[in-house]
């Protein structure tokens, strides 16, 4: 549905989208992760068709976006970030204004609004001009707008930004069931969101990919390698020794207090060395009475790749 | 062409919704009373609308449109729904022309308001219908070019101030300058002042005279000015 394919964006001295190509098949729900000025935005405007690139190029449903541009328009519903919309026109107004500029006929028209009244909640509001809605509600119409043509894709940016935590839920819910009946690409920098919503994720820095996949694919690439703490009892030096010389032990750092001592093991593959240590205390009659895997979240990795370190196994 | 349409409509209904219009159509309809009544309601005075329509409303109109263009694209690119708007399957085109439309649909809502004067004056005498028509003409005309360079202005900037200071100097010096200029100077470049100049062009039309030459100016010069804004506009992707 989306192809991506070297996609640079300058502006002026400053490449704010630096290379960038991916894909997003039909169907999928695909998040964009990056911290702020990562090059999100830039790059949904050019898919939107709303800012050209520099050079590479991008198509959506198999049209280009900067040759075929009203093709693509047609068949992109979008929801840009600060959902902005005309705060003196009435939300059914606004809708069916929309539904115009889409080109829909009068019956299409009635049916689609009702459509979107149903499915983002908007029955209560549809008749109060738009400067008078929440932030909530705003998006709420920002997304109805962004669904009244049926579009083929879904392009949201940052849609559950300045909700509140139920809001966020619902929205969360809706993204997911539009997923079956849409191709979404949606963007945010909330992990846990992406997380939870898509089915792979891209994350961006500085106007490049630095990783990619689905999030229990991302989640093992830190978890394979994180380290382990295991309290033990018995001579320090000795501990440390032994453990050291286990297979598939890379560092040992230990501290001491009161007759325990605590071990951080970096594993140097990615092997699972709990049982090893566990059989290690046995034979040597040392008591252990805490081992445990530091299992890095996705939070961690996304952390640590933003803070420019080189990211496990990538 | 039938997205030009709901363009027009849109604009239209936010003119009529918006509190800035009807102050303007107030200052307007006050502005123009009392340059009515001081010139004809005096003994002896000549019982007609020329110096009305034909001195006075250029002038009022040089200040007047420009206050009802200022916010037709500023506010757009200022709020942010000209992305909503540039990503929808309508053409810079389609916008302009929208805007312009909706934006003369508006004044002529508010000359209509004069027709006010011409029944006053008619009490007095057999009214110049010829005259008047040429003049409502010219008066059309008129503000169809200062719509389309407020509108190119308000394309060149968020600030709507900005936007309406440039469309006012730039009116006022083709408009008044030109013709004060043009009454100095002797030869080749008193022709050229004079063609330059709006209010020359629209002298004829107040006469009740119309020339091709004047209508064909304010048309040509109304597309000139139209085009550029959809130029901007479409320049405005790039960055």
């Amino acid at each position: 549905m989306i192809q991506v394919k070297n996609l640079i964006k300058r502006f002026g001295p400053v490449t704010a989208v630096d290379n960038i190509s991916f894909d997003v098949g039909a169907g999928e729900i695909v998040g964009v992760l990056g911290p702020n000025g990562a090059g999100k935005t830039t790059t949904i405007r050019i898919l939107t068709c709303f800012h050209p690139a520099t050079s590479g190029s991008a198509t959506v449903v198999g049209h280009d976006v900067f040759h075929e541009s009203m093709e693509v328009r047609r068949n992109i519903g979008y929801l840009p970030e600060s959902a902005p919309l005309y705060p003196e026109m009435r939300a059914r107004e606004y809708l069916e204004f929309r539904a115009r500029l889409h080109g829909m006929a009068r019956g299409d028209r009635e049916a689609a609004l009702r459509r979107v009244t149903e499915r983002c909640w908007l029955g209560e509001f549809i008749d109060r001009p738009i400067g008078q809605l929440s932030k909530g509600m705003r998006q709420r119409v920002g997304l109805a707008d962004a669904l009244i043509h049926d579009p083929k894709v879904l392009v949201l940016d940052e849609p559950t930004i300045g909700l509140d935590p139920t809001q966020i839920r619902e929205t969360r819910e809706l993204v997911k069931e539009l997923g079956a009946r849409h191709t979404i690409l949606l963007s945010s920098h909330i992990l846990h969101e992406v997380e939870q919503v898509c089915g792979r994720a891209i994350i961006i820095k500085s106007g490049r990919i630095v990783a990619s996949g689905s999030p229990d694919e991302l989640r093992q690439r830190v978890s394979a390698s994180s380290p382990l703490i295991a309290e033990i009892s018995g001579p320090a030096e000795e501990i440390r020794q032994a453990v050291a010389a286990l297979d598939g032990v890379g560092q040992v750092e230990i501290r001491s207090e009161d007759g325990w001592h605590r071990l951080a093991i970096s594993p140097s593959q990615r092997a699972d060395v709990r049982a090893d240590i566990f059989k290690l205390a046995a034979e040597k009659g040392w008591s252990l009475r805490e081992i445990r895997r530091e299992v890095a979240s996705l939070e961690d990795y996304f952390v640590k790749i933003v803070a420019e370190q080189q990211a496990p196994g990538i | 062409m039938q997205k030009v349409g709901t363009l027009t409509r849109r604009e239209l209904s936010v003119f009529f919704f918006s509190p800035i219009a009807y102050v303007v159509i107030a200052i307007f309809l006050v502005v123009t009373g009392i340059f009515f009544t001081s010139d004809n309601f005096l003994p002896g005075a000549e019982a007609s609308l020329r110096i009305t329509f034909g001195n006075y409303l250029p002038l009022i109109l040089v200040f007047v449109l420009p206050m009802l263009t200022m916010r037709l694209l500023s506010e757009e690119f200022r709020s942010g729904t000209v992305e909503t708007l540039m990503t929808a399957p309508v053409s810079e085109a389609d916008i302009v022309l929208g805007k312009f439309l909706g934006t003369l649909v508006f004044y002529l809502a508010m000359l209509a308001t004069t027709l006010l004067h011409v029944v006053l004056i008619a009490v007095y005498g057999p009214l110049d219908v010829g005259m008047l028509l040429a003049t409502y003409l010219g008066l059309i005309l008129l503000g169809g070019l200062y719509i389309s360079v407020g509108l190119f202005f308000s394309a060149c900037t968020r600030n709507q101030v900005i936007a309406v200071l440039c469309s006012f100097v730039l009116l006022a010096v083709f408009t008044f300058l030109a013709n004060y200029l043009a009454r100095e100077q002797e030869g080749t470049l008193r022709v050229v002042l004079q063609h330059l100049s709006i209010v020359a062009h629209f002298q004829d039309f107040a006469r009740g005279l119309v020339d091709t030459n004047h209508l064909i100016f304010f048309l040509s010069t109304t597309v000139l000015f139209l085009f550029l804004t959809v130029k901007v506009l479409e320049s405005r992707r790039w960055r």
